[in-house]
């Protein structure tokens, strides 16, 4: 008998939230986009194991997708990040004002 | 509730999880904390090598393996790229708070999630007993082999919509990366920081080069 999955939805719980906070808290959007990550990954930690105490493969394919979902994401929002810094605004969040009329 | 399943849980699988679950939260803190990008990034390592062990040891091999190549293996190398090719591996002033009372306002509403979701997940039977919509995860038989399976018949649709999906980030990472034809009025094309990863030939690597 391994561990009860209630300790690995609370680790996720907890996982989740610090990334939740950090992106509230955190300036970069470098490291904003790396909370993001953390958020996904205790969602996908969730998956896993609604998969193994469900007794159900499906909590496994839809990280699957999920992995792959992060992946095109990462891309997109480097490129974004990548083209923003050529207009030379900065690393901070609260510089990117260029919307405002 | 949990306690007679922890004691009935073999020492290594505890052992596991508590080492695993401390690597975890010390990469999710260090992310936060830290005040270096490329500092945050190597944490960001430790988490997702910490939830590749998690996947482990709940019987998650294939999904382990991916943990580890996609995520440590490229996404965080694609962090540290962009991280280095924009040259913003400087520390921030982690220390400044512009919104004056954000930080407070954000723990709490973490921590009130955190109570939320932790409620939740002790005080809720899970297990309904109903059988496996999409196949059993344990019984005989490899897991790659079950979740091909399942990711091969059932979610073949999705399996291929995943393809185009990826065929998009491609063509639009390659839109945003690319430098438009003219520059942008505030945009001069001399600036040494503006030409990195460029593939122009006339260059600022190419000026720098030559070495009499």
């Amino acid at each position: 008998m391994s561990i009860d999955g209630s300790w690995y939805l609370t680790l996720a719980a907890v996982l989740f939230t610090i990334g939740a906070v950090g992106l509230l808290v955190r300036r970069n959007v470098l490291v904003m986009f790396m909370c993001v990550e953390l958020m996904l990954n205790a969602v996908n930690l969730t998956f896993v194991t609604f998969a193994r105490m469900l007794d159900d493969i499906g909590g496994q394919a839809l990280v699957f997708f999920v992995l792959v979902v992060a992946a095109a994401e990462v891309v997109v929002g480097l490129g974004i990040i990548v083209a923003i810094f050529r207009r030379r605004v900065g690393a901070t969040a609260d510089d990117l004002n260029m919307l405002r009329g | 509730m949990t306690s007679a399943l922890v004691l009935a849980a073999t020492k290594v699988d505890l052992t596991v999880f508590v080492a695993a679950a401390v690597m975890v939260l010390a990469g999710a803190a260090g992310v936060v904390i830290s005040a270096n990008p490329v500092h945050a990034a190597l944490s960001l390592v430790l988490t997702l090598f910490g939830v590749a062990v998690l996947f482990v040891a709940q019987e998650a091999h294939f999904l382990a393996a991916v943990q580890v190549i996609v995520y440590a293996g490229a996404i965080v190398v694609l962090f540290l790229f962009v991280i280095m090719l924009l040259g913003v591996d400087r520390q921030e002033n982690v220390r400044r708070d512009p919104l004056r009372a954000q930080r407070p306002v954000a723990v709490l509403l973490g921590l009130a999630s955190l109570a939320a979701i932790v409620l939740l997940a002790q005080g809720t039977d899970w297990v309904t007993g109903a059988p496996s919509v999409a196949g059993p995860a344990s019984g005989p038989g490899a897991n790659v082999e079950k979740l091909a399976e399942s990711i091969f018949t059932r979610y073949l649709l999705a399996f291929e919509i995943t393809s185009v999906l990826l065929v998009i980030a491609v063509v639009g990472a390659v839109v945003l990366a690319r430098r438009s034809a003219e520059p942008p009025a505030d945009d001069p094309a001399d600036d040494p920081a503006d030409d990195e990863g460029s593939i122009e030939p006339h260059g600022a690597a190419v000026d720098e080069a030559p070495v009499p």
